[in-house]
Protein backbone atom coordinates (compact mmCIF):
# COMPACT_ATOMS: atom_id res chain seq x y z
CA UNK A 1 0.00 0.00 0.00
CA UNK A 2 1.48 3.51 -1.35
CA UNK A 3 1.26 6.86 1.53
CA UNK A 4 -1.47 7.96 -1.25
CA UNK A 5 -3.53 4.54 -1.02
CA UNK A 6 -4.23 4.99 2.74
CA UNK A 7 -8.02 5.12 2.76
CA UNK A 8 -9.43 8.14 3.83
CA UNK A 9 -13.44 7.42 3.82
CA UNK A 10 -15.86 8.35 6.67
CA UNK A 11 -16.59 6.12 9.22
CA UNK A 12 -17.39 5.38 12.95
CA UNK A 13 -13.97 6.60 13.83
CA UNK A 14 -15.09 9.97 13.46
CA UNK A 15 -17.43 10.10 16.32
CA UNK A 16 -14.84 10.11 18.38
CA UNK A 17 -12.66 11.88 17.14
CA UNK A 18 -9.62 9.47 16.33
CA UNK A 19 -7.82 8.52 13.18
CA UNK A 20 -6.30 5.51 13.10
CA UNK A 21 -2.23 4.46 12.14
CA UNK A 22 -1.80 2.79 9.41
CA UNK A 23 1.81 1.57 7.71
CA UNK A 24 2.32 3.00 4.06
CA UNK A 25 5.21 2.77 1.24
CA UNK A 26 6.08 6.57 0.88
CA UNK A 27 7.80 7.67 -3.01
CA UNK A 28 11.12 6.07 -2.19
CA UNK A 29 9.50 2.78 -1.32
CA UNK A 30 10.71 3.25 2.48
CA UNK A 31 7.81 2.55 5.61
CA UNK A 32 6.27 5.56 6.96
CA UNK A 33 3.44 6.22 9.32
CA UNK A 34 -0.07 7.93 7.87
CA UNK A 35 -3.44 8.64 9.66
CA UNK A 36 -6.08 7.15 8.45
CA UNK A 37 -10.22 8.38 8.83
CA UNK A 38 -11.45 4.66 8.14
CA UNK A 39 -11.59 2.22 5.75
CA UNK A 40 -15.43 1.60 3.52
CA UNK A 41 -14.86 -2.27 4.01
CA UNK A 42 -14.00 -2.20 7.42
CA UNK A 43 -17.08 0.35 8.19
CA UNK A 44 -19.44 -1.76 6.03
CA UNK A 45 -18.40 -5.35 8.28
CA UNK A 46 -19.00 -2.89 11.38
CA UNK A 47 -22.03 -1.74 10.55
CA UNK A 48 -23.46 -5.01 9.69
CA UNK A 49 -21.95 -6.73 12.55
CA UNK A 50 -24.14 -3.84 14.75
CA UNK A 51 -27.24 -4.78 12.60
CA UNK A 52 -26.94 -8.04 13.58
CA UNK A 53 -26.45 -7.09 16.89
CA UNK A 54 -29.90 -4.97 16.56
CA UNK A 55 -32.09 -7.34 15.00
CA UNK A 56 -31.13 -10.16 17.88
CA UNK A 57 -32.28 -7.19 20.57
CA UNK A 58 -35.40 -7.29 18.44
CA UNK A 59 -35.86 -10.58 18.21
CA UNK A 60 -35.03 -11.47 21.76
CA UNK A 61 -37.51 -8.54 22.71
CA UNK A 62 -40.59 -10.19 20.93
CA UNK A 63 -40.01 -13.02 22.48
CA UNK A 64 -40.23 -11.81 26.05
CA UNK A 65 -43.31 -10.43 25.26
CA UNK A 66 -44.98 -13.62 23.72
CA UNK A 67 -43.84 -15.28 27.01
CA UNK A 68 -41.07 -17.47 25.25
CA UNK A 69 -37.92 -15.85 26.77
CA UNK A 70 -37.20 -14.23 30.04
CA UNK A 71 -35.84 -10.67 29.85
CA UNK A 72 -32.39 -12.08 31.05
CA UNK A 73 -31.61 -13.09 27.64
CA UNK A 74 -33.05 -9.87 26.16
CA UNK A 75 -31.00 -7.74 28.25
CA UNK A 76 -27.80 -10.39 27.10
CA UNK A 77 -28.06 -9.51 23.76
CA UNK A 78 -28.77 -5.59 24.70
CA UNK A 79 -25.30 -6.09 26.45
CA UNK A 80 -23.86 -7.76 23.21
CA UNK A 81 -23.04 -10.84 25.24
CA UNK A 82 -23.63 -14.56 24.13
CA UNK A 83 -24.28 -17.06 27.11
CA UNK A 84 -20.81 -18.02 28.02
CA UNK A 85 -19.59 -13.77 28.51
CA UNK A 86 -22.92 -13.66 30.86
CA UNK A 87 -22.20 -16.98 33.06
CA UNK A 88 -19.07 -15.76 33.23
CA UNK A 89 -19.96 -12.13 34.16
CA UNK A 90 -22.70 -13.22 37.29
CA UNK A 91 -20.43 -16.27 38.35
CA UNK A 92 -23.65 -18.72 37.45
CA UNK A 93 -22.75 -22.07 35.22
CA UNK A 94 -24.20 -21.60 31.85
CA UNK A 95 -27.09 -24.39 31.91
CA UNK A 96 -28.55 -22.27 34.98
CA UNK A 97 -28.15 -18.95 33.49
CA UNK A 98 -30.06 -20.96 29.93
CA UNK A 99 -31.94 -22.02 32.71
CA UNK A 100 -33.25 -18.55 33.97
CA UNK A 101 -34.10 -17.89 30.20
CA UNK A 102 -37.30 -19.85 30.72
CA UNK A 103 -39.83 -17.39 31.98
CA UNK A 104 -41.01 -20.04 34.23
CA UNK A 105 -38.10 -20.45 35.93
CA UNK A 106 -37.75 -16.44 35.98
CA UNK A 107 -40.22 -15.93 37.85
CA UNK A 108 -39.83 -17.84 41.16
CA UNK A 109 -35.69 -16.81 41.04
CA UNK A 110 -34.87 -15.12 44.32
CA UNK A 111 -34.05 -11.58 44.97
CA UNK A 112 -30.26 -12.20 44.98
CA UNK A 113 -30.32 -14.31 41.77
CA UNK A 114 -31.81 -11.32 40.27
CA UNK A 115 -29.17 -8.87 41.66
CA UNK A 116 -26.82 -10.90 40.23
CA UNK A 117 -28.02 -10.36 36.48
CA UNK A 118 -29.05 -6.42 37.46
CA UNK A 119 -25.75 -5.90 38.84
CA UNK A 120 -24.18 -6.96 35.38
CA UNK A 121 -26.08 -5.09 33.74
CA UNK A 122 -26.44 -2.34 35.84
CA UNK A 123 -30.11 -1.80 36.03
CA UNK A 124 -32.40 -2.04 39.39
CA UNK A 125 -34.33 -5.58 39.83
CA UNK A 126 -37.01 -3.64 38.65
CA UNK A 127 -35.81 -3.04 35.61
CA UNK A 128 -34.74 -6.45 34.58
CA UNK A 129 -38.41 -7.25 35.09
CA UNK A 130 -39.48 -5.29 32.69
CA UNK A 131 -37.67 -5.23 29.61
CA UNK A 132 -39.31 -1.40 28.13
CA UNK A 133 -36.36 0.01 30.16
CA UNK A 134 -34.22 -1.07 27.77
CA UNK A 135 -35.50 1.39 25.05
CA UNK B 1 1.41 12.77 40.41
CA UNK B 2 2.41 12.13 36.75
CA UNK B 3 5.12 10.14 35.07
CA UNK B 4 6.72 12.22 32.64
CA UNK B 5 5.98 9.64 29.65
CA UNK B 6 5.94 9.88 25.69
CA UNK B 7 3.01 9.00 23.79
CA UNK B 8 3.38 7.64 20.46
CA UNK B 9 0.29 6.52 18.64
CA UNK B 10 0.95 2.82 16.69
CA UNK B 11 -0.61 0.82 14.98
CA UNK B 12 -1.58 -1.93 17.16
CA UNK B 13 -2.30 -1.65 20.72
CA UNK B 14 0.42 -4.79 22.34
CA UNK B 15 3.43 -3.74 19.53
CA UNK B 16 2.71 -0.32 20.75
CA UNK B 17 2.71 -0.97 24.78
CA UNK B 18 6.10 -2.53 24.69
CA UNK B 19 7.23 -0.10 21.84
CA UNK B 20 6.45 2.92 24.27
CA UNK B 21 7.15 1.70 27.20
CA UNK B 22 10.88 0.80 25.89
CA UNK B 23 11.22 4.37 24.32
CA UNK B 24 10.44 4.97 28.28
CA UNK B 25 13.32 3.43 29.08
CA UNK B 26 15.88 4.98 26.63
CA UNK B 27 15.53 2.16 24.08
CA UNK B 28 14.19 3.11 20.45
CA UNK B 29 12.49 0.57 19.22
CA UNK B 30 10.08 0.88 16.57
CA UNK B 31 6.50 -0.89 16.80
CA UNK B 32 7.24 -2.80 13.99
CA UNK B 33 10.52 -4.33 15.49
CA UNK B 34 8.28 -5.44 18.41
CA UNK B 35 5.91 -6.74 15.98
CA UNK B 36 8.62 -8.78 14.20
CA UNK B 37 11.07 -9.78 16.73
CA UNK B 38 7.86 -11.07 18.97
CA UNK B 39 6.96 -12.85 15.71
CA UNK B 40 3.57 -11.35 15.61
CA UNK B 41 2.47 -12.34 12.13
CA UNK B 42 0.63 -15.39 12.15
CA UNK B 43 -3.30 -16.85 10.83
CA UNK B 44 -5.13 -19.24 12.59
CA UNK B 45 -8.59 -20.60 12.78
CA UNK B 46 -9.64 -21.67 16.19
CA UNK B 47 -11.98 -24.00 15.84
CA UNK B 48 -14.92 -24.45 18.12
CA UNK B 49 -14.59 -21.22 19.77
CA UNK B 50 -17.53 -18.99 18.23
CA UNK B 51 -16.50 -14.74 19.11
CA UNK B 52 -19.66 -12.70 18.42
CA UNK B 53 -21.65 -15.31 16.62
CA UNK B 54 -18.59 -16.03 14.13
CA UNK B 55 -15.80 -18.61 13.73
CA UNK B 56 -12.79 -17.24 15.80
CA UNK B 57 -9.69 -16.27 13.12
CA UNK B 58 -6.81 -14.44 13.77
CA UNK B 59 -3.93 -12.98 12.03
CA UNK B 60 -2.04 -12.50 14.80
CA UNK B 61 -0.40 -13.84 17.92
CA UNK B 62 -1.74 -14.54 21.87
CA UNK B 63 -2.64 -11.46 23.54
CA UNK B 64 0.97 -11.13 25.70
CA UNK B 65 3.16 -13.57 23.45
CA UNK B 66 4.64 -10.44 21.46
CA UNK B 67 5.75 -8.67 24.31
CA UNK B 68 6.95 -12.48 26.25
CA UNK B 69 8.91 -13.39 23.35
CA UNK B 70 10.27 -9.57 22.31
CA UNK B 71 11.56 -9.95 25.91
CA UNK B 72 13.17 -13.08 26.07
CA UNK B 73 14.85 -12.30 22.28
CA UNK B 74 16.32 -8.74 23.17
CA UNK B 75 17.31 -10.09 26.89
CA UNK B 76 15.13 -7.67 29.18
CA UNK B 77 13.45 -9.19 32.00
CA UNK B 78 9.68 -8.21 32.35
CA UNK B 79 6.98 -9.03 35.47
CA UNK B 80 3.53 -9.97 35.04
CA UNK B 81 1.20 -10.82 37.15
CA UNK B 82 -2.56 -11.57 37.25
CA UNK B 83 -5.19 -11.28 40.33
CA UNK B 84 -8.19 -12.49 41.30
CA UNK B 85 -8.70 -9.86 43.83
CA UNK B 86 -9.77 -6.42 41.99
CA UNK B 87 -8.47 -4.83 45.07
CA UNK B 88 -4.91 -6.28 45.17
CA UNK B 89 -4.64 -5.67 41.66
CA UNK B 90 -5.17 -1.57 41.83
CA UNK B 91 -3.09 -1.98 45.13
CA UNK B 92 -0.32 -2.81 42.75
CA UNK B 93 -0.99 -0.69 40.12
CA UNK B 94 -0.69 2.37 42.76
CA UNK B 95 2.21 1.13 44.23
CA UNK B 96 3.84 0.77 40.59
CA UNK B 97 2.57 4.29 39.62
CA UNK B 98 4.40 5.74 42.95
CA UNK B 99 7.57 4.33 42.25
CA UNK B 100 7.20 6.42 38.61
CA UNK B 101 7.04 3.29 37.09
CA UNK B 102 4.76 3.09 34.30
CA UNK B 103 3.03 -0.20 33.29
CA UNK B 104 1.37 -1.85 30.88
CA UNK B 105 -2.42 -3.87 31.38
CA UNK B 106 -4.84 -6.06 29.69
CA UNK B 107 -7.96 -5.06 29.45
CA UNK B 108 -11.96 -5.20 27.78
CA UNK B 109 -12.98 -3.25 25.29
CA UNK B 110 -16.17 -3.34 26.02
CA UNK B 111 -16.63 -0.91 28.95
CA UNK B 112 -13.70 1.44 27.30
CA UNK B 113 -15.77 4.44 27.69
CA UNK B 114 -13.02 6.75 25.12
CA UNK B 115 -14.12 3.93 22.42
CA UNK B 116 -16.16 4.81 19.53
CA UNK B 117 -19.32 2.90 20.63
CA UNK B 118 -19.78 1.19 17.59
CA UNK B 119 -16.00 -0.69 19.05
CA UNK B 120 -17.04 -1.84 22.02
CA UNK B 121 -17.27 -5.25 21.68
CA UNK B 122 -16.29 -8.02 24.37
CA UNK B 123 -12.81 -8.44 22.81
CA UNK B 124 -10.73 -8.90 25.95
CA UNK B 125 -7.03 -9.04 24.54
CA UNK B 126 -6.45 -4.34 24.44
CA UNK B 127 -3.52 -2.94 25.99
CA UNK B 128 -2.78 0.33 27.29
CA UNK B 129 -0.49 2.12 29.26
CA UNK B 130 -0.82 4.00 32.92
CA UNK B 131 1.14 6.66 33.42
CA UNK B 132 0.05 8.20 36.54
CA UNK B 133 -2.74 9.23 38.79
CA UNK B 134 -4.65 12.49 39.84
CA UNK B 135 -6.62 11.94 42.70
CA UNK B 136 -8.94 9.05 41.60
CA UNK B 137 -8.42 9.16 37.80
CA UNK B 138 -5.42 7.48 35.99
CA UNK B 139 -3.79 8.65 33.37
CA UNK B 140 -3.51 6.40 30.28
CA UNK B 141 -1.99 6.57 27.65
CA UNK B 142 -3.73 3.74 24.89
CA UNK B 143 -1.52 3.67 21.79
CA UNK B 144 -4.33 3.00 19.51
CA UNK B 145 -5.47 6.71 20.11
CA UNK B 146 -3.87 9.78 18.85
CA UNK B 147 -3.50 11.77 22.56
CA UNK B 148 -3.73 10.83 26.18
CA UNK B 149 -6.85 9.55 27.96
CA UNK B 150 -8.10 9.07 31.33
CA UNK B 151 -9.80 6.61 32.97
CA UNK B 152 -11.75 7.02 36.51
CA UNK B 153 -10.96 4.19 39.41
CA UNK B 154 -14.14 2.47 38.56
CA UNK B 155 -13.84 2.34 34.90
CA UNK B 156 -10.34 1.15 35.11
CA UNK B 157 -11.43 -1.96 37.30
CA UNK B 158 -14.07 -2.50 34.71
CA UNK B 159 -11.88 -3.39 32.13
CA UNK B 160 -9.27 -5.11 33.76
CA UNK B 161 -11.93 -7.40 35.01
CA UNK B 162 -13.63 -7.90 32.00
CA UNK B 163 -14.91 -11.51 31.61
CA UNK B 164 -15.19 -13.73 28.63
CA UNK B 165 -12.94 -15.34 26.61
CA UNK B 166 -8.88 -14.34 27.22
CA UNK B 167 -10.29 -12.40 30.19
CA UNK B 168 -7.57 -10.39 31.39
CA UNK B 169 -8.09 -10.82 35.11
CA UNK B 170 -6.32 -7.28 36.04
CA UNK B 171 -3.26 -8.81 34.04
CA UNK B 172 -0.15 -5.83 34.88
CA UNK B 173 3.39 -5.92 32.74
CA UNK B 174 6.32 -3.94 32.93
CA UNK B 175 9.71 -4.36 31.96
CA UNK B 176 12.08 -4.66 35.26
CA UNK B 177 15.61 -5.10 34.08
CA UNK B 178 17.41 -3.84 31.06
CA UNK B 179 20.72 -5.10 29.48
CA UNK B 180 23.56 -2.84 28.35
CA UNK B 181 22.56 -3.40 24.42
CA UNK B 182 19.52 -4.78 23.04
CA UNK B 183 20.83 -7.88 21.56
CA UNK B 184 19.11 -6.98 18.08
CA UNK B 185 20.64 -9.46 15.55
CA UNK B 186 20.03 -12.69 16.76
CA UNK B 187 16.52 -11.39 18.06
CA UNK B 188 15.17 -10.48 14.89
CA UNK B 189 16.63 -14.01 12.89
CA UNK B 190 14.84 -15.83 15.86
CA UNK B 191 11.75 -13.97 15.38
CA UNK B 192 11.54 -14.41 11.77
CA UNK B 193 12.28 -18.14 11.96
CA UNK B 194 9.31 -18.91 14.37
CA UNK B 195 7.06 -16.54 11.78
CA UNK B 196 8.46 -18.46 9.04
CA UNK B 197 7.85 -21.96 11.33
CA UNK B 198 4.13 -21.16 12.23
CA UNK B 199 2.99 -19.85 9.09
CA UNK B 200 4.37 -23.06 7.24
CA UNK B 201 3.12 -25.68 9.85
CA UNK B 202 1.93 -28.96 8.90
CA UNK B 203 -1.28 -27.94 10.88
CA UNK B 204 -4.71 -27.37 9.14
CA UNK B 205 -5.72 -24.39 11.53
CA UNK B 206 -2.46 -22.47 11.55
CA UNK B 207 -0.46 -20.45 9.14
CA UNK B 208 -1.00 -20.92 4.81
CA UNK B 209 -2.47 -24.39 5.69
CA UNK B 210 -5.09 -22.62 7.87
CA UNK B 211 -5.81 -19.88 4.84
CA UNK B 212 -6.88 -22.77 2.62
CA UNK B 213 -9.09 -24.37 5.71
CA UNK B 214 -10.87 -21.28 6.02
CA UNK B 215 -11.38 -20.63 1.67
CA UNK B 216 -12.76 -24.09 1.41
CA UNK B 217 -15.41 -23.26 4.38
CA UNK B 218 -16.07 -19.89 2.67
CA UNK B 219 -17.05 -22.36 -0.59
CA UNK B 220 -19.39 -24.12 1.89
CA UNK B 221 -20.83 -21.71 3.90
CA UNK B 222 -23.83 -20.49 1.90
CA UNK B 223 -25.27 -23.72 1.07
CA UNK B 224 -24.34 -25.17 4.71
CA UNK B 225 -25.17 -22.48 6.65
CA UNK B 226 -27.58 -20.16 4.27
CA UNK B 227 -26.34 -16.74 3.15
CA UNK B 228 -27.89 -14.50 6.47
CA UNK B 229 -24.78 -16.32 8.28
CA UNK B 230 -22.53 -17.09 5.32
CA UNK B 231 -22.73 -12.91 5.15
CA UNK B 232 -22.32 -12.28 8.56
CA UNK B 233 -19.04 -14.92 8.86
CA UNK B 234 -17.84 -13.15 6.03
CA UNK B 235 -18.15 -9.89 7.73
CA UNK B 236 -15.97 -10.98 10.76
CA UNK B 237 -13.45 -12.30 9.22
CA UNK B 238 -12.76 -9.03 7.02
CA UNK B 239 -13.22 -7.06 11.10
CA UNK B 240 -10.73 -9.70 12.36
CA UNK B 241 -8.19 -8.83 9.50
CA UNK B 242 -9.01 -5.11 10.13
CA UNK B 243 -8.67 -4.99 13.68
CA UNK B 244 -7.53 -1.02 13.97
CA UNK B 245 -5.07 0.03 12.40
CA UNK B 246 -3.78 -3.20 10.12
CA UNK B 247 -4.55 -1.00 7.25
CA UNK B 248 -6.50 -3.29 5.43
CA UNK B 249 -3.67 -6.07 5.07
CA UNK B 250 -4.08 -7.97 8.25
CA UNK B 251 -1.08 -7.31 9.60
CA UNK B 252 1.37 -7.68 6.23
CA UNK B 253 2.34 -4.22 5.99
CA UNK B 254 3.61 -3.79 9.76
CA UNK B 255 5.32 -7.03 8.62
CA UNK B 256 6.65 -5.77 5.84
CA UNK B 257 7.71 -2.74 7.64
CA UNK B 258 9.40 -4.60 9.80
CA UNK B 259 11.87 -6.57 7.16
CA UNK B 260 12.42 -3.52 5.77
CA UNK B 261 14.23 -1.94 9.04
CA UNK B 262 15.91 -5.89 10.03
CA UNK B 263 17.23 -5.30 6.06
CA UNK B 264 19.17 -2.03 6.99
CA UNK B 265 20.50 -3.66 10.66
CA UNK B 266 21.55 -7.11 9.35
CA UNK B 267 22.79 -5.60 6.74
CA UNK B 268 20.71 -7.98 4.34
CA UNK B 269 19.50 -6.94 0.67
CA UNK B 270 17.54 -10.39 0.79
CA UNK B 271 15.30 -9.07 3.81
CA UNK B 272 14.51 -5.30 1.63
CA UNK B 273 13.46 -7.18 -1.78
CA UNK B 274 11.09 -9.67 0.57
CA UNK B 275 10.14 -6.51 2.12
CA UNK B 276 8.57 -5.24 -1.19
CA UNK B 277 7.19 -9.02 -1.62
CA UNK B 278 5.28 -8.90 1.86
CA UNK B 279 3.47 -5.55 0.61
CA UNK B 280 2.48 -6.98 -2.45
CA UNK B 281 0.56 -9.71 -0.26
CA UNK B 282 -0.90 -7.34 1.99
CA UNK B 283 -2.62 -5.72 -1.03
CA UNK B 284 -3.66 -8.84 -2.08
CA UNK B 285 -5.40 -8.73 1.11
CA UNK B 286 -7.04 -5.70 1.02
CA UNK B 287 -8.24 -6.56 -2.17
CA UNK B 288 -10.20 -9.63 -0.49
CA UNK B 289 -11.32 -7.51 2.07
CA UNK B 290 -12.96 -4.87 -0.79
CA UNK B 291 -14.64 -8.05 -2.74
CA UNK B 292 -15.48 -9.91 0.41
CA UNK B 293 -17.38 -6.42 1.85
CA UNK B 294 -19.04 -6.58 -1.71
CA UNK B 295 -20.71 -9.29 -1.06
CA UNK B 296 -22.23 -8.74 2.14
CA UNK B 297 -23.13 -4.94 1.62
CA UNK B 298 -25.28 -6.40 -1.49
CA UNK B 299 -26.43 -9.46 0.15
CA UNK B 300 -25.24 -10.95 -2.92
CA UNK B 301 -26.66 -14.33 -2.97
CA UNK B 302 -24.73 -15.74 -6.07
CA UNK B 303 -22.82 -18.87 -4.83
CA UNK B 304 -20.19 -17.36 -7.44
CA UNK B 305 -19.25 -14.74 -4.97
CA UNK B 306 -18.45 -16.81 -2.32
CA UNK B 307 -16.32 -19.00 -4.82
CA UNK B 308 -14.37 -15.56 -5.95
CA UNK B 309 -13.28 -14.85 -2.89
CA UNK B 310 -11.98 -18.48 -1.68
CA UNK B 311 -10.09 -18.52 -5.00
CA UNK B 312 -8.15 -15.28 -4.16
CA UNK B 313 -7.47 -16.87 -0.63
CA UNK B 314 -6.47 -19.47 -2.05
CA UNK B 315 -3.82 -17.40 -4.35
CA UNK B 316 -2.54 -15.28 -1.32
CA UNK B 317 -2.04 -18.85 0.54
CA UNK B 318 0.32 -20.20 -2.37
CA UNK B 319 2.13 -16.80 -2.14
CA UNK B 320 2.72 -16.64 1.34
CA UNK B 321 3.95 -19.89 1.46
CA UNK B 322 6.61 -19.46 -1.36
CA UNK B 323 7.29 -15.94 0.43
CA UNK B 324 8.17 -17.86 4.08
CA UNK B 325 9.81 -20.51 2.86
CA UNK B 326 12.00 -17.83 0.50
CA UNK B 327 12.37 -16.14 3.62
CA UNK B 328 13.26 -18.90 5.73
CA UNK B 329 16.40 -18.96 3.47
CA UNK B 330 17.26 -15.11 3.28
CA UNK B 331 18.53 -15.41 7.34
Amino acid sequence: MKKDEVPQDKSNLESANFKELCYAVDENGEYTTVNSSGWDPKTIALDNAIQEINARVEDAKKRVLDNQTSPIEYFMELHKMDVNILSSYVKIWKWRVKRHFKPRVFKKLSDKTLQKYADVFEISIEQLKNIEYGD
Amino acid sequence: MEIKFTHHQSAHCENGVVSNLMKHNGFNVSEPMVFGIGSGLLFCYIPLLMVNHAPAITYRAMPGFIFKRFAKRVGIKIKREKFKDPKKAKARLDENLKNNNPVGLQVGVYNLVYFPDEYRFHFNAHNLVVYGKENDTYLISDPVMETVTTLTEKQLEKVRFAKGAFAPKGHIYYPTDFPNELKLESAIKKGIKQTCREMLAPMPIVGVKGIRTIAKLIRKWPKKKGVKVANHYLGQIVRMQEEIGTGGGGFRYIFAAFLQESSKVLNNEKLAELSKEMTQIGDLWRDFAVDASRIYKNRGTKVDGYNDIATQLEVIADKEEVFFKKLKKAI
